[in-house]
C-alpha cells in the first residue's frame, strides 16, 4: 500500500491490519478514513464520497435529538404468496438489521419545524417495497395530511419486493394515491433520493415529491442492473446516477449531505410562509 | 429464450400447421379418392390434437401460461379496438416530446357507451415490433395516456385501458426523459379522474409498465394473461443467478389470472376460448366486450367523488385483506 494514498495523517497499514470498527476505506478514492473523523455525516473528507447511512444515522443527522416518534411499527410483513424461502428471510432480516421492515416512518422536529418523516432501510431485504412499506408510506402521508405536517422521505431501495409479487406491485398505486391526497391537502412533500433508489420505488412515490432532492453520486433508475442484464441490452454507466437525472430535469437539487438539513428546513419554512430572516 | 419450448406451445404450433395444410387440401380443385382419405386422416389427427390441447390447457403450468400470454398470434389492443370499439379516432403524441408507438390512445364508442381508450400495443412483423418498441412504453407513452385520460375526464367519458406489456422501456432514452416520473404521474392521475375506469389485462401485465395504466374501478383479466412485479426470467436471475429457473419462479410469483383474482389484484377473470385467445380472436373480443359493457353499466350511475373515493379505498386495501 503506497503511503501517498493514505494521506499524511493516516498510519501505514496493510488492509488486513485495519480494524474494521475504527477505520474504513473510501470506495472511491481508496483513502483510509478514521470513522470518528467522518461522523456523523459519513462523507469522505478527501473526495466527498457519501457513505450510505443507516436509518438511525440518518435520523440523527436530520432531526433534533430525541424528537422522533415512530408510526405504524406494528404493521408487519406476512408471506402472502408463500414464496420460497421468504418467511425465513423475513425473520433473518429482522434479527440481523434490528428493524421491523424496510422503512421507518413517524414524526419528529427538524430545525424547529414538526415534520412527518420516512427513512428507508437498505439493510432490510435491499430496502425493497412490499406491503409493509406501501402501508407505512400511505400511513405517513395520510396522517401528515390530517396533522398538517410536511413530509420528507429518504428513499433507498432496490425496488419492489419480488417475494410479494403482485402485492408489491399494488403498493405503487397505493403510495401514488396517498401522495396525491397529501398534495390535495396542501402539504409539502420532499423526496430525497439516496444511494441507491431503483424500480418500483422510483416509479411511484420517490419521483412524486413537490421537490425531488438527490444526494451526489447516488445510483438511481427505473430498472436495476440485474434486470437490465436479463434484457440482453446495455445501459451506459453514468445514466443511472443522481447527476444524470439532474441534468435531464428529473431532480430539482443535488444536495451534499452537509447541506441537507438546512436545505430541507428552508423548503419547509418556505412552504409554511414563515422564516424569512 | 434459453428455455426449451413448452409442450403446450409445440402442440399449438402443430395444430396451426396442420389446420393450414388441411385448408390448402380442401381448397384444391380436384380431389381423388386417395386425397380424400388423406384429408379424412388429417382431420382425425387435427381432432385428436385439439382434444389433447384442450386437456393441456386445463393443466398448463404458470410458465406455459406466460408463454401463451406472449404468444405472437395473441390479439393485441388494436385488434380488440377494431373488433368492438366503434368510430375509433386515434389520438397521437404527448405534446412534449413525441408519439410513442407502444401506447395507443383514442376516442370511440362501445355499444352506445362513450369511451376513451388507452392501451399498450405490440407489433407483429419485425418492422411493427420495432415501431411499437416491443410493447415497451417510453415516458411519452404514459404522458400521452395521461393527456387522453384528462380529456376523457373533462367530457365525463369513461376510460377503457388495455394492459399488455413486458415492462416499460428502461434504457438510456427512457431514463433521460423520466420513465419513473412518467409512470408515477400516470398512476397518480388515475386516482384523480372523476370518471369510471375499466382496465383489461389482455396479455402481459409486466410490472411498472403495466400498473402505469392499470388502475381501475374494475380490473378484468383474460384467463391466460399474466400479471407480475417482475418477469420470471429476471426474478430467477436475481434470486438464483440463473434464468434456467424461470419456470419455477413463474409458479412462485403467483402470476396467473386465478392467483391475481385470489390476491385481490383483479376483480374478474374472463374465460378464453378453449384453445386460447389467439385461436379465436373474435370470440375473445366478444367476451371482453360483454365484460366491459357490464362494468361500464354498473359504474355508470356513480358520481366523480364517489368514484375517486372508492378507487382510493380499493387500492389502499391492496395486500391487507
Amino acid at each position: 500500500m503506497p503511503k501517498s494514498r493514505l494521506g499524511d495523517s493516516a498510519p501505514v497499514r496493510s488492509n488486513d491490519d485495519v480494524p474494521a470498527d475504527l477505520w474504513e476505506e473510501c470506495p472511491r478514492c481508496k483513502q483510509f478514513l478514521y470513522r470518528e473523523d467522518i461522523r456523523p455525516l459519513r462523507v469522505c473528507d478527501k473526495c466527498g464520497y457519501h457513505f450510505r447511512l443507516s436509518v438511525q444515522e440518518r435520523l440523527a443527522v436530520t432531526l433534533e435529538e430525541g424528537t422522533f416518534e415512530p408510526w405504524g411499527e406494528e404493521i408487519e410483513a406476512r408471506d402472502p404468496l408463500s414464496f420460497p424461502e421468504y418467511a425465513g428471510k423475513l425473520v433473518q432480516h429482522r434479527e440481523r438489521s434490528g428493524a421491523s421492515e424496510a422503512i421507518l416512518v413517524g414524526r419528529g422536529r427538524l430545525e424547529g419545524s414538526d415534520v412527518a418523516i420516512g427513512v428507508m432501510n437498505l439493510a432490510f431485504i435491499g430496502g425493497s417495497m412490499g406491503v409493509v412499506v406501501g402501508e407505512r408510506v400511505a400511513l405517513l402521508m395520510e396522517r401528515a395530511a390530517e396533522l398538517s405536517l410536511p413530509v420528507i422521505v429518504f428513499c433507498a431501495s432496490g425496488g419492489a419486493r419480488m417475494q410479494e409479487s403482485i402485492i408489491s406491485l399494488m403498493q405503487m398505486p397505493k403510495t401514488c394515491a396517498a401522495a396525491g391526497r397529501l398534495g390535495q391537502a396542501g402539504m409539502l412533500y420532499v423526496s430525497v433520493l439516496t444511494d441507491p433508489t431503483y424500480g418500483g420505488v422510483t416509479a411511484s412515490y420517490a419521483f412524486l415529491g413537490d421537490v425531488v432532492v438527490a444526494e451526489p453520486s447516488a445510483a438511481m433508475g427505473f430498472a436495476g442492473p440485474r434486470v437490465i442484464e436479463v434484457t440482453r441490452l446495455r445501459i451506459q454507466p453514468g445514466v443511472q446516477t443522481a447527476e444524470f437525472q439532474y441534468e435531464h430535469g428529473m431532480v430539482d437539487l443535488l444536495v451534499p449531505r452537509s447541506q441537507m438539513r438546512a436545505t430541507l428546513a428552508g423548503l419547509i419554512r418556505w412552504a409554511r410562509g414563515v422564516g424569512e430572516p | 429464450m434459453s428455455q426449451r419450448e413448452p409442450p403446450l406451445l409445440r402442440l399449438v404450433g402443430e395444430l396451426t400447421q396442420l389446420t393450414a395444410h388441411l385448408n390448402r387440401l380442401r381448397e384444391a380443385p380436384v380431389v381423388s379418392d386417395e386425397e380424400a382419405s388423406d384429408i379424412a386422416r388429417l382431420q382425425a389427427q387435427a381432432e385428436g390434437l385439439r382434444a389433447e390441447l384442450g386437456q393441456a390447457f386445463g393443466r398448463a403450468s404458470a410458465w406455459e401460461r406466460v408463454q401463451l400470454a406472449r404468444h405472437e398470434q395473441r390479439p393485441y389492443t388494436l385488434d380488440y379496438v377494431e373488433a368492438f370499439v366503434g368510430q375509433f379516432t386515434e389520438l397521437h403524441g404527448d405534446r412534449a416530446y413525441g408519439d410513442d408507438g407502444a401506447v395507443v390512445a383514442g376516442l370511440g364508442w362501445v355499444r352506445g357507451h362513450r369511451v376513451a381508450v388507452i392501451g399498450h400495443q405490440k407489433g407483429r412483423t419485425a418492422r411493427e415490433r420495432r415501431e411499437r418498441n416491443f410493447g415497451m412504453p417510453r415516458p411519452e407513452g404514459f404522458r400521452k395516456a395521461v393527456r387522453v385520460m384528462r380529456l376523457a375526464d373533462k367530457f365525463g367519458c369513461p376510460v377503457l385501458s388495455f394492459v399488455d406489456t413486458p415492462g416499460a422501456d428502461c434504457l438510456e432514452e427512457a431514463e433521460s426523459r423520466g420513465i419513473s416520473e412518467a409512470i408515477a404521474v400516470s398512476q397518480r392521475t388515475m386516482f384523480e379522474l372523476g370518471v369510471p375506469i375499466v382496465v383489461v389485462v389482455i396479455g402481459e401485465g409486466g410490472s411498472g409498465g403495466a400498473i402505469g395504466i392499470g388502475i381501475g374501478d374494475r380490473v378484468l383479466m383474460l384467463q391466460h394473461a399474466y400479471y407480475s412485479v417482475i418477469t420470471p426470467e429476471a426474478c430467477a436471475a436475481i434470486l438464483w443467478r440463473s434464468e434456467e429457473r424461470a419456470a419455477e419462479m413463474a409458479t412462485a410469483l403467483c402470476l396467473t389470472a386465478e392467483e391475481a383474482l385470489r390476491l385481490g389484484a383483479v376483480d374478474t377473470v374472463i374465460e378464453e376460448p378453449p384453445l386460447g385467445a389467439h385461436s379465436d380472436p373474435l370470440e375473445t373480443a366478444r367476451r371482453i366486450e360483454e365484460a366491459v359493457v357490464g362494468a361500464l353499466e354498473e359504474l355508470g350511475g356513480r358520481g366523480p367523488g364517489e368514484l375517486r373515493q372508492s378507487r382510493y379505498e380499493k387500492f389502499r386495501r391492496m395486500g391487507c385483506r
